[in-house]
């Protein structure tokens, strides 16, 4: 027996034993950062070697969303560089945090990336251009305004005069940085728009990519972690007898009072004394927790009167409801979901005296940093958190670096230097997550006489991840990730009335991929057609009447319902649904043809799905996170739940928690549109029409209006 | 006991009843072949075991034993197989993780059927692939048989 933990230890075992940099791990990165030459930094983005590689720095993540190659895009345009010459590095964390942070956020999440830093990654590009051609006016002794770049040279028509890039690098790097710059007009963006390959698929192809599960570092050892099952609950004791004897086992320890680790040489070893390990939890007043009883608490909220009013509200709803020719009432539900990405989650860690190496599949670097600080009592600077791609993230390795945390916990019961590559089993994985809310929505319509919405009223009722995950006061009262899609309708009501119920439980919550967007338009869009319904209308053409105000939330509508030929009739048997959202800064909608027979049986014949980013920089990998995103929404709508009983989450694995297989991919064609003025989102915003337009469509071809989700339990399978 | 993998002998002294998923990621430093769900359910573990594709998360090294293993390293010296470069191509992968798995798969059904139906592929391509990539692993595998991809299953009204 070994209850023994003291996650504070580190602190009073810090030597002052000399670390060296650079521990050379033989990481492969992909093949565009390869072979970098040494060269001139031009800024912090651009560096130029003499045979005119450009290396521009990423300094977000790369998880399968595609940033790693369209945000460089957006330097190299600016550079008039040739994309042929530019090789991609990720920013060295440890270097961006003694640097006080000079790249600016590393956090990739919300489909921030392009949003959020298109404005300094294009002023990067142009910044080092203009270094460039100063430094060719300089030498060849012409006015800067009669230079040209393009496609990696700079030329002086006049004299004849051309040059690469490579030789003019050093003389740029001294060149004055200019104050301002004068971006692009995006009809000149040769780079922007297109759709280079992504720079980190080859890896991906051959088993060379490394995730964080992939770290190997000499003197290794592996652990297996099992947390208590009831969130909440702590470890009373435990007997590891027996699991001790178990061939490899090395240590078994308790951390954070929460949870029991194996540590052993080989992680299918530590793993399987893990399920040896007798634990006494104390699930600490959680133990009768089900879902049943969180969906009475979520019933009460439904009713409640202290509710949150949001901020848009406006006229009077309640008058406009009892002026209304009918009034509708319903109730929406949505259930705890979880990420489960591919790679679960894990993190290894070694700590070298002062120093902490972390390697870990993220979408926080600078989290995980946070978390080395807080578990180990060490300073920012001495932690070095390195990059890998990330086996999926979908906002579960964003907002809490948990298991990181856990991995730094173990790696200071160890010796000195040893680092522990510390890994969850998929059931692990999937019973601690920090899962997307359980939702309920109270919507009530009112309609006049000439078939408009007249009155408006929701209700949410949900957990708050900001509040429960960071402690966050809440604006007002309101949750804005959890009422995302209410908050702005794009549909004309003058009078309307919406508020926030907040319901806490005691299951974690978190960002699940489209977050408020995965499961607000399930409630909205589908209300929508209620109402299209009761007044006797088609529910694209009553979107559109409601629309009038709002340019592209009805642009983007207009294109799909165009491309799935909304105003001519289907064939016999097949029917079909529309939806119309609005998330992350961009618009996207999503129309859906299926039949379902008398089994209940679903097939889906095709979904157009819409976005208009505004501007799009890599239009083949807007597609793939679409086609993604589909997967991701007939998953949810089919299978998707986590249901607790007596505290602890029933779901395991894959056989339990069904998500999609190729057999059931649907076909989908893409609508991509760059109306310019604006930069939208992409990873998050493909989900969110999906899942209403759907079951509109179910709804169009059974005339069951399904308002709780999964439809599993209402009778439909997929074919 | 003695392990052919990728045309190599490798001994190694572990449990008969080890996953040869986990002999060949922590013992012989193969990280390609990836751990996901570690009850064949998704695949990502795929390997080829005298050419069949095999689930190695549930596999006991010891019935391995005396047997051609080839992992996503071992398929090709150059990472030039025909299913690799159409991966490449239409840009199949997205976090990858489950990929090499998926190619494994891949190779495997078309070895077996060089020209697949849609049929075929759901048959033999069962793998979970979370970031939702399913449209284009039908797509290459397609281009790799010298099907038409544009009209394997194209919208019909």
């Amino acid at each position: 027996m070994n209850t023994q933990f003291n996650p504070s230890r580190r602190k009073f075992m810090l030597t002052s034993a000399a670390v060296s940099g650079g521990f050379a791990l033989g990481l492969q990165m992909p093949s565009k950062a390869q072979d970098v030459v040494a060269g001139s930094d031009v800024n912090i983005w651009v560096q130029i070697s003499p045979d005119d590689t450009v290396t521009i720095k990423y300094a977000r993540c790369e998880m399968g969303q595609g940033s790693m190659t369209s945000a460089p895009q957006m330097v190299a345009d600016e550079l008039d560089a040739s994309w042929d010459q530019v090789k991609i590095e990720y920013v060295d964390v440890n270097e961006h945090i003694r640097m006080d942070r000079a790249w600016g956020a590393m956090v990739t999440v919300g489909s921030q990336t392009i949003r959020n830093s298109q404005e300094y990654l294009r002023n990067a590009g142009a910044s080092a251009r203009t270094m460039l051609v100063a430094a060719a006016a300089s030498e060849w002794g012409v006015p800067q305004s009669e230079i040209n770049v393009s496609n990696g040279v700079i030329s002086h028509a006049a004299s004849g005069r051309e040059s690469g890039f490579g030789a003019l690098a050093a003389a740029a790097a001294s060149q004055p940085v200019p104050e301002t710059v004068t971006l692009k007009d995006p009809a000149d963006w040769h780079i922007i728009g297109q759709s280079p390959a992504r720079v980190d698929i080859p890896p991906s192809v051959d088993g060379s990519q490394v995730y964080g599960v992939d770290v190997e570092l000499p003197g290794m050892v592996y652990a297996a972690m099992a947390t208590c099952p009831v969130f909440g609950g702590t470890v009373s004791s435990f007997d590891a007898t027996k699991a001790r004897t178990r061939k490899g086992v090395m240590d078994v320890v308790a951390i954070d009072g929460n949870s029991v680790v194996v540590v052993a040489d080989n992680w299918w070893r530590a793993n399987k004394a893990l399920q040896e390990v007798e634990v006494n939890w104390d699930t600490n007043g959680n133990g009768n927790v089900s879902s049943e009883t969180i969906l009475e608490t979520f019933k009460a909220s439904l009713a409640a009167s202290d509710a949150a009013p949001m901020p848009n509200n406006a006229g009077d709803a309640d008058q406009a409801l009892a002026n209304a020719e009918q009034v509708l009432e319903a109730d929406y539900f949505t259930p705890f979901l979880s990420h489960s990405p591919m790679e679960p989650m894990g993190a290894t860690v070694r700590i070298t005296g002062e120093r902490v190496d972390i390697w870990a599949s993220t979408q926080s670097p600078e989290g995980l940093v946070t978390e080395m600080v807080n578990a180990l009592d060490v300073e920012a600077e001495n932690v070095y958190a390195h990059r890998v791609q990330a086996g999926g993230g979908f906002g579960r390795r964003g907002g809490s670096s948990d298991y990181a945390r856990a991995a730094a916990l173990i790696a200071a019961e160890l010796p000195d230097g040893i680092p522990v590559k510390m890994l969850w089993n998929r059931e692990e994985d999937t019973q601690h997550d920090f899962y997307r809310p359980l939702a309920m929505y109270r919507l009530k319509g009112g309609l006049d006489t000439d078939g408009y919405i007249s009155g408006w009223k929701a209700r949410i009722a949900s957990g708050s991840i900001l509040n429960q995950m960071r402690g966050a006061p809440l604006r007002g009262g309101v949750d804005f990730t959890a009422v995302e899609g209410f908050t702005e309708l794009p549909y004309n009501i003058p009078d309307q009335f919406q508020d926030f119920k907040l319901t806490p439980t005691h299951v974690p919550l978190g960002f699940w991929r489209t977050v408020g967007w995965s499961q607000t338009p399930f409630a909205r869009e589908q209300f929508i057609d209620e109402l299209a319904v009761a007044a006797g209308e088609d529910p694209y053409h009553f979107r559109l009447k409601h629309m009038e105000e709002d340019e592209l939330s009805r642009h983007i509508l207009e294109k799909v319902a165009d491309e799935i030929g909304w105003d001519e009739t289907p064939a016999a048997g097949i029917y079909r649904g529309i939806a119309t959202t609005e998330p992350y800064g961009s618009y996207t909608a999503a129309a859906v043809e299926l039949s379902v027979n008398d089994a209940g049986v679903i097939n889906i014949h095709r979904i157009v799905q819409g976005i208009n980013t505004g501007h799009m920089v890599n239009p083949d990998n807007v597609t793939a996170q679409l086609e993604g995103a589909t997967v991701w929404a007939i998953s949810a709508a089919m299978w998707g739940e986590i249901n607790i009983e007596q505290g602890k989450v029933q779901e395991s694995n894959f056989h339990n928690y069904r998500l999609l297989r190729m057999s059931e991919m649907p076909v989908i064609d893409t609508v991509l549109e760059a109306t310019g003025g604006f930069w939208g989102g992409v990873g998050e915003p493909g989900q969110a029409p999906i899942l209403p337009a759907f079951c509109n469509a179910i709804y169009a071809a059974t005339g069951t209006r399904v308002r709780s989700l999964p439809l599993k339990h209402h009778g439909f399978t997929l074919a | 006991m003695e392990l052919r993998v990728n045309n190599q002998l490798h001994e190694v002294d572990v449990e008969p009843e080890m996953p040869l998923l986990w002999v060949l990621r922590d013992m012989l430093n193969l990280k390609g072949t990836k751990f996901a769900c570690g009850i064949a359910q998704c695949g990502a573990c795929t390997v080829h075991l005298d050419g069949e594709p095999i689930r190695s998360c549930s596999f006991p090294v010891s019935a391995a034993a005396g047997k051609s293993i080839t992992t996503i390293e071992g398929l090709t010296e150059n990472s030039d197989h025909p299913v690799q470069q159409a991966w490449i191509k239409h840009q199949v992968p997205q976090c990858g993780y489950c990929q090499s798995g998926q190619i494994m798969a891949a190779v495997s059904l078309l070895n077996k059927k060089p020209q697949p139906t849609d049929a075929d592929i759901n048959a033999a391509m069962t793998n979970i692939c979370r970031c939702g990539t399913y449209k284009r692993i039908r797509d290459a595998i397609h281009d790799v048989a010298g099907n038409n991809a544009e009209n394997t299953l194209a919208y019909e009204a």
